[in-house]
């Protein structure tokens, strides 16, 4: 469909002169989904519709236990510290943000009274500002009403660098003011088009400002409810012991109508997760089981007969190769994989096409990944909108060796490629984690067939994705030629995650490996299209821009996408969770019932 | 004898002050980070990060940090978790009971079994009842204990569906069903844990009773016309205990440790566990401190077998 055509109905939509419904149907007739439809509206300004609830339930309670096993327990309940999701998953229970996100990557009310728009007055066009409005009512679960005060207070708290929170990289930026008792006004440094960061979602859950109050700053760890959490959410607290247990129980006065359903709440740590699987999905001892990555095989035998079943939730997770675009083998001023540097191999480019030729996704899908896996040929998978249809791959072992032979790299008698006396012999390193070395597996015995030695070396996850300076074996330094894992893209905007490779965060000795590009890999078409995607309120343009960007990514083989991850859940046959590829499994917790009847 | 104590517990806290350095040493030269998840947050500045690491001090030289937690330590205070922020010693104390319990009822389960079967094979060595229980024996401490507990789970929760395979540190029950609830989910690790460390102790116990079970004093005994029982409780096992002390009690803290496979399998909340999520996460106080506690444990238990000489046999006398 033109783009003009789309922004005539889209403005219908914004008119009123065309309803939402008719709309998405047209979309429909001519192939979009339903979800995708919405998007657009989205982004075309049209405020945020929220989506229907699956909630069905008609009162409050009745639902019995819920239990949910988490095979790495929370470890603390204070969203500001949360170092990892399991935590932000365990302070989500009783703390809430304003919005969540649903699993279409919409928006839904959880604090907040309305969705921030340009028709009521929430978003500015300038892109300048966002203004929140509370709902009214709710209460803290020791009875103190919760106001406009406590939003201002996390801020402050968070912002704060002696706090050392977490969320300090959300808060720094922005301004947040209390504009009366129920609104709150947040001010961007710059146009932001992605305004929904601070407060949304698990990690923007609030805590309660008469607390919290003594506790800001340095004497942030003395805070006795960081370990007891009072907060607005569907459970009240009622036990804590770190990476084993949280229990907590209804909260009777919760502010959304006939919710929650169940009785009490119990998140158990520990153990790993097949076993996890097998007592969620075999013997229903939990109803449900968080994070399941097993094999597809395995979670199938388990499934039958079994009281259980997988779920699965579409993020923008991807798994991709990444191709050192410095000389990890030489060192200079002290530093391999320097700025100084070139790659000896990668620096000609049908190297890195053929290489990407060499990645059999449908095998890995078939053979590790299965239904938690979707073939993919870009590096920015989701939400929808963001995806670009313009990149295709394929898998082809003479291809690639044509491609290796008219580049002049020809086979020696060692079967290993090689030109101007440099031989086509690569490094290839990821975290331990048994689909990746099954990956590994796979690519280095397409690369041998095609002439290309592959030698690979697998670091353990805690020291691979450490930021410990004295370390070699870091992802961030990236001693090695190619390296494979996943960045979860935690949030249903594209901005955070592309940022990462523009030029200027490339990891460097100088900045101590901090920097998030660690490809080292510098195109300044793919710098502008960020840049400007960054400034660009105009939403069509913005996707544009992003799809602009990861289609840069492939053409120049930065990033060699590998799977489309989906998020892999179990869950007993009785359970209707709600679980969102782009939120942590908690975020929309207060939608999670049970059906009388399997 | 308390003199003897005494003088026992201070030679200990030099050996302890070497342990504690040596663990320190060990766990700061190790790779990876307590924040290291950090890293990978796209969220998070890694200057969040750096902070965190100046707040809680793990920039400084070793021998600071060294010192400092000395010193905490000498005063009672065991550290705080980098990853929970919580005092280490409320970490361990909610930890413990579900280990003492687990792993007291195991060896208990395993003394039960091993004491009478050791010592009724060795009366009788060579007979089919001492060829099975070796048979057994051997079998059961080459099983590790991580094969048998799956084992169990497939058998007992999977298909029988008899018990549940996840522990529950806290079970909502009460009275006399929060006692049945308590043994049931405890009788498959104490099982795994007891049937092998049992096995084992049997082969020790038999060899033991064989030695005394042949010297002058246990043929004069039952010379004089004493009753067999009276003969082997009395007179032979006293002595044989002697070397079965020993091992129990020096293996007692490797007991500890060797629980840490079967709390992962059941999910058991004790400190073997803690240990566990505590390393992988790289949160040094709580190893530190987990770690000695089991070097507590070996110098206590050392102690212990000590004292338990004397009663057995007082020639080894005090000094």
């Amino acid at each position: 469909m033109l783009d003009h055509e789309l922004r005539t109905m889209i403005d219908e939509v914004k008119d009123g002169r065309m309803d939402r419904r008719r709309f998405v149907q047209r979309m429909l007739a001519v192939g979009l989904t339903a979800p995708m439809a919405t998007q657009l509206l989205a982004i075309g300004g049209v405020a945020m519709a929220e989506s229907p609830s699956p909630y069905k339930p008609t009162k409050r309670g009745g639902g019995g236990a819920l239990k949910l096993l988490w095979w790495q327990g929370p470890t603390l309940l204070n969203p500001h510290f949360a170092t990892g999701t399991k935590d932000q998953d365990g302070s989500r229970l009783f703390y809430e943000p304003l919005a969540c996100w649903d699993p279409d990557g919409n928006m839904k009310l959880v604090l907040a009274a309305e969705i921030p728009s340009l028709q009521n007055g929430g978003l500015t066009a300038d892109g300048m500002s966002v203004t929140w409005k509370l709902k009214p009512g709710v209460k803290w679960h020791d009875g103190k009403p919760f106001t406009a005060d406590d939003v201002v207070f996390n801020w402050e708290y968070a912002r704060d660098p002696a706090t050392a929170t977490v969320t300090i990289g959300v808060h720094r930026d922005i301004t947040v003011e209390k504009v009366d008792d129920l609104t709150v006004r947040i001010t961007f440094k710059k146009p932001t088009p992605f305004w929904a960061d601070a407060f949304v979602g698990a990690p923007g859950a609030i805590i309660p400002k008469h607390l919290f109050a003594d506790y800001k700053g340095a004497k942030s760890r003395e805070a006795p409810n960081n370990l007891s959490p009072i907060g607005t959410g569907p459970y009240k607290f009622v036990e804590f012991k770190p990476g084993d247990l949280i229990r907590g129980e209804i909260n009777p006065d919760y502010h959304m109508p006939n919710r929650p359903h169940f009785d009490t709440i119990e998140m158990k740590g520990g153990g790993d997760a097949v076993s996890a699987a097998r007592a969620v999905i075999q013997t229903g001892e939990y109803d449900f089981g968080w994070n399941i990555q097993v094999e597809d095989d395995v979670l199938l035998r388990l499934e039958k007969g079994g009281k259980g079943k997988t779920v699965y939730a579409v993020g923008g997770d991807t798994e991709f190769l990444a191709l050192n675009f410095t000389d990890p083998n030489t060192e200079v001023d002290g530093e391999r994989s320097s700025m100084k540097t070139k790659h000896p191999l990668f620096s000609d480019p049908a190297v890195r096409k053929a290489l990407s030729m060499l990645v059999d996704r449908e095998a890995v899908k078939k053979v590790i990944y299965g239904r938690a896996g979707r073939v993919t040929s870009n590096f920015l998978n989701g939400p929808e909108k963001f995806v670009s249809k313009n990149t295709t791959w394929e898998f082809s072992i003479e291809k690639a060796a044509k491609l290796l032979d008219d580049a002049g790299w020809k086979v020696g008698a060692d079967g290993i490629r090689e030109k101007d006396g440099k031989k086509l012999k690569l490094l290839y390193q990821t975290a331990i984690n048994g689909p990746r070395q099954k990956t590994q597996a796979i690519v280095k015995q397409a690369c041998q067939k095609a002439g290309i030695d592959v030698e690979l070396k697998s670091v353990v996850a805690s020291v691979f994705f450490s930021s410990d300076v004295a370390n070699p074996d870091t992802y961030a330094k990236f001693y090695a030629d190619i390296e494979m894992f996943q960045i979860p893209m935690s949030q249903p905007d594209p901005a955070q995650h592309m940022r990462r490779y523009h030029s200027r965060n490339v990891a460097t000795k100088e900045n101590k490996w901090q920097g998030v590009n660690f490809p080292r890999w510098v195109n300044k078409e793919y710098d502008a299209a960020i840049d400007a995607a960054e400034a660009e309120t105009d939403l069509v343009k913005r996707a544009a821009l992003y799809i602009k960007a990861n289609d840069i990514m492939i053409s120049d083989v930065a990033f060699i996408p590998v799977m489309h991850r989906l998020k892999v859940e179990a869950a007993s046959n009785t359970l209707r969770p709600v679980v969102s590829g782009w939120a942590n499994e908690t975020d929309n917790l207060f939608d999670w019932y049970r059906e009388a009847t399997g | 004898m308390s003199q003897y104590v005494l003088r026992r517990l201070l030679i200990a806290v030099p050996s302890l002050l070497g342990i504690s350095l040596v663990l320190f040493i060990v766990l700061a030269l190790a790779p990876g980070d307590p924040f290291s998840e950090l890293a990978t947050n796209p969220n998070v500045p890694p200057e969040v990060a750096a902070a965190l690491r100046a707040k809680f001090g793990l920039d400084d030289p070793i021998y600071i940090r060294y010192l400092r937690w000395l010193a905490a330590m000498a005063q009672g205070d065991w550290g705080f978790s980098f990853v929970s922020r919580m005092n280490v010693d409320t970490l361990i104390l909610q930890r413990l009971p579900a280990t003492l319990y687990v792993i007291g009822s195991s060896q208990i389960l395993a003394l039960l079994i091993a004491i009478p079967v050791g010592v009724y094979a060795a009366t009788r060595p060579y007979s089919v009842f001492d060829q099975i229980a070796n048979t057994f024996a051997f079998i059961g401490f080459s099983l590790p204990t991580f094969f048998t507990g799956l084992l169990f789970i497939l058998v007992f929760s999977v298909t029988l569906d008899w018990l549940p395979f996840v522990y529950s540190g806290d079970i909502k029950a009460t009275g006399f069903r929060w006692f049945v609830e308590q043994i049931r989910q405890a009788i498959m690790p104490v099982m795994v844990l007891g049937l092998f460390q049992a096995a084992s102790m049997t082969r020790f116990v038999r060899s033991a009773m064989l030695d005394v079970i042949r010297l002058d004093y246990v043929t004069t005994a039952r010379a004089k016309g004493l009753g067999q029982a009276k003969v082997i409780v009395k007179h032979a096992m006293r002595n044989a205990m002697i070397p079965v002390v020993t091992l129990i009690a020096l293996q007692m803290p490797a007991v500890f440790g060797g629980a840490i496979v079967t709390e992962q399998i059941f999910r058991i909340p004790g400190i073997g566990s803690l240990l566990i999520s505590s390393i992988l996460s790289n949160d040094t106080p709580v190893v530190m401190a987990v770690a000695f506690v089991f070097a507590c444990l070996v110098v206590l238990f050392n102690l212990i077998a000590d004292i338990l000489y004397g009663w057995l046999d007082p020639r080894i006398s005090f000094r």
